[in-house]
């Protein structure tokens, strides 16, 4: 990977916030906010795999779906090549959904069972007017072949393709507009070991002949350590640790990324004698009533008495290092 | 250490409207006391099939246990009567399953569901269960154990209802207990208490464990023998370490290739298998795992191979020695008729 100072940035998210209001009564009156995502900052390069790791509920996919503003954010921006998705018309935004997809992560649920296969590949073409509907039809063939299905599947239906080959169409409706970014929504978890890693090598192939940039969210270390360039930890609601793929592993700063590393799996038994797990007490807290302070203080096996009052900043503490903890400060 | 579990033969089939249904085809295992066994493999390899089996908690019909001998405690658990077998299971071997939130009744209090099993196996009366459901609680982590008896599952976390789970498995002291899948459902840090736990309690108590999961990596920590289970056949058994250090059966290497792992320096390229699983309405002839295979010859397709061992408590099911035999790549091979 090439130094990112040299790099164009492609995204940039500032301070998004993303708040689901609690309504309780006939009066539906606003209560509570679950705080889904909590103020985050960090830039996409272009080119580049950032990958977005944590465990269920920490925001992750809130944080994927509010990039593409199919939520509109509570506040803060994201760039997209300087230009602010969040402020801008509904015309505007429309235009610029053909440079950014989205790959779901369940692929039984997020294909139209009473379409063909050729046309939910061929829709976002429709949808933004793109050819005629031979030169459509030519596309659709041609995105068939490039994510290894065979054209000659073009009329039928999902429920006759496995899991993977499910993604797969998914892969190719993303495709479609021929988008610079894609948002991976947790890709590969409903499929089987041998048939993930099919798709991860699709999309790795995908982004060298096409250029693209992914956000690759997932709560698997190991398959985001293997796609990335770069890595963010979230966890409820806020990034912990953004750093090197590489630089995670070996030096990771937060006491949650240590942990988190600790807990994953070592498909080795002679390495898994050797390691030392750090078990984390509890559970993750709830989202609508965070602590006080660090989000994961009351878990953190080396709290201290600030981080229960003060959230820590999130800081460079060396080159493309960040952390949000009070241990470095 | 002796025996404990002597499993032959064994073979279940499904029988449905669009046809039989081979789910577990003819395999044989055995289980010493104390030990910890894995079996591995992927959606419909036959896994879960395999040990609801053993107990006969298969749903019949459309499920048959149509052949084998299942040995435990000197007595072949297929062939008991229906009393009998309510004697064994919960009580000389329970089980816990992937989802606690669809294992556990949701109208039922966690201390009520914990102390029936007490009841109705060790003839406790309900103080003494009461009792007894506390120290169990406590044994598998649960905080002020004594003040969470009348909660509801829904108002316990994921990790903490697979807990439940293992303090009611463990209730009566069993000899095995069966773990299907116990923290695939379950968050990373969420697992690695769980796996710990189940650890320190076998480490304590000295009970049998299998283990069965399509996660190598929990394994490789957990387990001292691994079986490798592919369309309801054993295609490979060995040592952890043997298996992991010396895979010999295709499916197996093909499996450990496709993972990627944490520790790995730089990202190589995944060597994914390719093709599906077969349908296991339609079997094909000869190995299940031909059409996917790199090493495959002419054999393959014809006749099936029986395990052969290939050195010390490690066997496999394969035509091929492919220590010495070179893989062919299946160019085009992605494109599997739908």
């Amino acid at each position: 990977m090439s130094a990112n100072a040299s790099r164009e940035k492609l995204v940039e998210v500032k301070d998004l916030r993303m708040w689901f209001p609690v309504l309780r009564g006939v009066l539906q009156r606003h209560v509570a906010d679950v705080k889904a995502v909590d103020g985050i900052s960090f830039d996409i390069y272009k080119g580049e795999t950032l990958g977005l790791v944590g465990e269920s509920g920490c925001g992750k996919s809130t944080t994927g779906r509010a990039i593409l503003q199919l939520y509109k954010p509570t506040g803060g921006q994201v760039l997209f090549e300087g230009q602010d998705l969040v402020r801008m018309k509904p015309g505007e935004l429309r235009r610029m959904r053909r440079r950014m997809q989205m790959i779901f992560q369940d692929p039984y649920a997020s294909l139209n069972p009473r379409m063909t296969v050729g046309s939910i590949i061929g829709e976002p073409l429709e949808v933004h007017n793109i050819g005629t509907k031979a030169e459509r039809l030519e596309r659709v063939r041609y995105l068939l072949e490039v994510v290894g299905l065979n054209p000659y599947f073009i009329n039928r239906y999902p429920h006759e393709f496995s899991g993977g080959q499910r993604q797969r169409i998914g892969v190719a409706r993303a495709l479609a507009v021929n988008p610079s970014f894609i948002v991976c929504d947790e890709p590969i978890s409903a499929l089987d070991v041998s048939i993930q890693a099919q798709i991860i090598n699709l999309l790795e192939d995908l982004q060298e002949q096409f250029g693209l940039t992914y956000l690759f969210i997932a709560h698997d270390l190991s398959v985001v350590r293997h796609i990335s360039d770069r890595i963010a930890v979230m966890y409820l609601g806020k990034i912990m640790e953004l750093t090197t793929r590489d630089e995670l592993y070996h030096n990771p700063m937060h006491p949650y990324s240590q942990a988190l590393l600790s807990a994953v799996p070592i498909p080795d038994p002679v390495v898994e004698e050797k390691r030392r797990r750090i078990i984390l007490e509890g559970d993750v807290p709830t989202p609508v009533n965070p602590p006080k302070g660090c989000h994961f203080c009351t878990r953190c096996p080396k709290v201290m008495d600030i981080c229960k009052e003060q959230e820590p900043p999130f800081k460079e503490y060396s080159t493309g290092h960040f952390v949000a903890c009070w241990l470095y400060e | 250490m002796g025996r404990l579990l002597e499993v032959k033969g064994l073979e279940t089939r499904f029988f449905t409207q669009d046809g039989v249904v081979h789910a577990v085809n003819g395999i044989s295992y055995h289980l010493d006391e104390g030990e910890t066994l894995a079996i591995v493999g992927e959606s419909g390899c036959g896994k879960s099939v395999s040990v609801l089996s053993l107990l006969r908690l298969i749903p019949q019909p459309p499920g048959k246990i149509t052949g084998g001998e299942v040995w435990f405690d000197g007595k072949d658990l297929l062939k008991i009567s229906d009393d009998e077998i309510r004697q064994v299971r919960g009580n000389r071997i329970a089980m816990i399953f992937q989802d606690p939130m669809t294992s556990l009744n949701p109208v039922l209090t966690i201390g009520f569901q914990v102390a029936e099993a007490l009841m109705l196996h060790m003839g406790m009366d309900r103080a003494a269960a009461r009792k007894r459901t506390v120290e169990l609680l406590e044994l598998v982590g649960i905080p002020r154990a004594a003040d969470r008896l009348d909660d509801y599952p829904h108002q316990f976390s994921g990790g903490m209802r697979q807990r439940v789970m293992i303090a009611m498995g463990l209730s009566c002291n069993p000899q095995l207990l069966i773990a299907d899948e116990p923290t695939t459902a379950l968050d990373v840090t969420i697992q690695a208490q769980i796996t710990d736990l189940v650890k320190r309690l076998r480490d304590e108590i000295g009970m049998a464990i299998i283990w069965i999961t399509h996660d190598l990596g929990v394994v490789a920590g957990l387990a001292q023998r691994v079986i490798v289970m592919y369309a309801g056949y054993i295609v490979e058994e060995a040592p952890v370490k043997e298996l992991y250090a010396n895979p010999r059966h295709p499916y197996t290497v093909g499996l450990l290739g496709s993972l990627p792992r944490l520790d790995e320096a730089r990202a190589r390229r995944l060597t994914s298998i390719e093709g599906l699983p077969p349908d296991l309405i339609d079997l094909p002839k000869g190995c299940p795992f031909y059409p996917r295979c790199k090493y495959r010859i002419e054999q393959c397709a014809v006749e099936n191979p029986h395990l052969q061992p290939v050195g010390p408590g490690h066997t496999i099911a394969c035509w091929v020695d492919i220590s010495k035999a070179t893989p062919t790549p299946r160019a085009a091979q992605a494109e599997v008729k739908a």
